[in-house]
């Protein structure tokens, strides 16, 4: 039974079709009380008929870490978040909630990255942002992308868009690099010879060695693996993907992968926000 | 690494004689001493929280002694009996000595 | 239909049956797993007896797999892990306050292996239950 299925996984992945798997579960996520959307029937001339979150992939138990603010482990960061965000910082000895007041004030944004900036003529994703507001409104020094200030206040920022559809603008200066970001998608690279799509697109729900397969959507990011044993953002994880395919990895913050984050963002459109997900 | 912080859910209120659950969680990476570090090859020396107790009015309630196989950001969940008003007390013990706490009250009524 | 540990534990069968069912406490256990366990009882072998212990089939990441145990009228509840580089886990002692002798935790487990909950009762006997846990290597993921 076990040779039949690679075969046929091979054969699939020789020709591109989907062959049922495990395939997503049939379970709900209710986040203390709030019902969230993990399945999206995707408009024509999308690739996949339904779009379904990340969470709908994973096992029983750690699909619960996710469903209770206290055992998710992430929150503890978002309390942390909490802190820095009445922390004055820089020359100007400027807080977040000086100019923001309360972090609710931000919700919504997360859910539109990565956003559009005028000055710098490209999408911006929620870390380029924060950097730019320290540095321009507190004359403080930029946080690396993965520090764990970093992974924190964006945990934070994006539990504000908890519970709202995701969704990137798709139109004007945004369309190009959306069209950048399907081209990388679909784009095979490294010693491996793969692209996203044939992973993520051509075999979501099949198993891969021992890890259930998702379609890779973003709205869960930053996300606590437990691989990593803390939050890591998006770009760690295109990295990482790109290693094991044994590509060079763009780095964080890089044009292709805020090109790539475009796209995913669109591609998951209408997903709930879940950040911060707790993934394996 | 970001601060050792202390995170615990624990009933404001209670009557007499209820069991409550409560849970811990405290983020600290418990660092093995099984790892190694990518770039000298050294193994990267031990630092868990070894010990974790819970005491309710000055009187253990739960007692946790902790090996390096507790995962990362150690969660510990119990329940316990509220036989009045009073004040749950929680304490990490860390490798190096260094001491959490956390304190939550519970009002009966 | 196929019973998980989870199942077996609320249907209330007893050690016995779970022995019958192919899932008695680990006879082949690491030198490292059994002399913890003997340094726990104090040489005394522990029987078999009414321990609940919840862990998954199949743990999605080795590093952080939830286990539950409850055993009413225990003590201490010791836990190890008999395929970690060190068999000892936690050791749980509880109050007068806390009358359901239960803990949840999570635990790193390196490989597919058995998770064993030792029991100190308050009369003194010692009872052990064993749940295989298999542990994957995952296929891909940064």
């Amino acid at each position: 039974m076990r040779k039949a299925a690679c075969a046929m996984a091979g054969i699939a992945m020789a020709t591109g079709i989907a062959i049922a798997g495990p395939g997503p579960d049939d379970d709900e996520l209710v986040i203390d009380g709030q019902v969230l959307v993990t399945e999206v029937k995707t408009a024509d001339g999308h690739p996949l008929d339904t779009v379904y979150s990340g969470w709908r992939f994973r096992s029983d138990e750690t699909q619960a870490l996710e469903a209770d603010d206290f055992e998710n482990p992430a929150m503890i960061e978002v309390d942390y978040a909490l802190d820095l965000w009445e922390t004055p910082m820089g020359e100007a000895n400027q807080s977040c909630a000086g100019c923001h007041g309360d972090p609710d004030s931000l919700a919504g944004l997360r859910a539109m990255m990565p956003k559009w900036s005028e000055a710098e003529a490209q999408p911006w994703s929620l870390e380029h942002w924060i950097n730019w507001s320290l540095e321009t409104h507190a004359g403080a020094d930029p946080w690396k992308w993965e520090s764990p200030e970093m992974l924190a206040m964006t945990a934070l920022i994006g539990l504000q868009s908890r519970g709202m559809p995701m969704g990137v603008q798709t139109d004007g200066p945004m369309a190009a690099w959306i069209e950048k970001g399907r081209d990388l998608y679909y784009t095979r690279v490294g010693q491996l010879d793969m692209a996203c799509s044939q992973c993520h697109e051509d075999n979501y729900g099949q198993m891969i060695r021992a890890d259930h397969l998702s379609q890779g959507n973003i709205n869960g990011f930053p996300t606590y693996r437990f691989k990593w044993s803390g939050l890591g953002s998006l770009h760690r994880r295109l990295s990482g993907c790109m290693k094991n395919i044994r590509a060079t990895p763009y780095k964080r913050g890089s044009d292709e992968f805020v090109a790539l984050e475009a796209y995913l963002a669109s591609r998951g459109a209408g997903l709930s926000i879940e950040t911060p997900s707790v993934r394996n | 690494m970001a601060k050792v912080r202390p995170r615990v859910r624990v009933p404001k209120k209670a009557s007499a004689g209820d069991v409550i659950t409560i849970k811990t969680l405290i983020s600290h990476p418990m660092e093995s001493g099984q790892r190694k570090d990518r770039k000298t090859g050294e193994l990267i020396p031990r630092k868990i929280i070894n010990h974790f107790t819970a005491s309710f009015n000055g009187e253990v309630v739960f007692d946790a002694a902790i090996e390096p196989a507790v995962s990362a950001n150690p969660y510990f969940s119990f329940a316990m009996v509220v036989p009045e008003s009073g004040t749950v007390a929680f304490k990490w013990v860390d490798d190096d000595g260094s001491i959490y706490t956390e304190e939550k009250s519970i009002t009966v009524e | 239909m196929h019973f998980t540990r989870r199942d077996i534990g609320r249907l209330g069968i007893g050690a016995a049956a779970m022995a019958a069912l192919g899932a008695t406490p680990a006879a082949a256990m690491t030198d490292e797993t059994r002399a913890a366990i003997m340094d726990f009882t104090g040489g005394v072998e522990p029987g078999a007896g009414d321990i609940m212990l919840n862990t998954p089939e199949i743990a999605e990441n080795g590093s952080t797999v939830p286990v539950d145990v409850t055993c009413d009228g225990a003590r201490r509840i010791m836990l190890v892990a008999d395929g970690n580089p060190n068999p000892g886990v936690a050791t749980f002692e509880f109050g007068r306050l806390c009358p359901s002798r239960s803990a949840a935790t999570r635990i790193r487990l390196a490989a597919t292996q058995d998770v064993i909950a030792v029991a100190e009762m308050e009369d003194g006997r010692f009872i052990m239950v064993a749940n295989t846990v298999k542990v994957t290597i995952g296929g891909c993921g940064g």
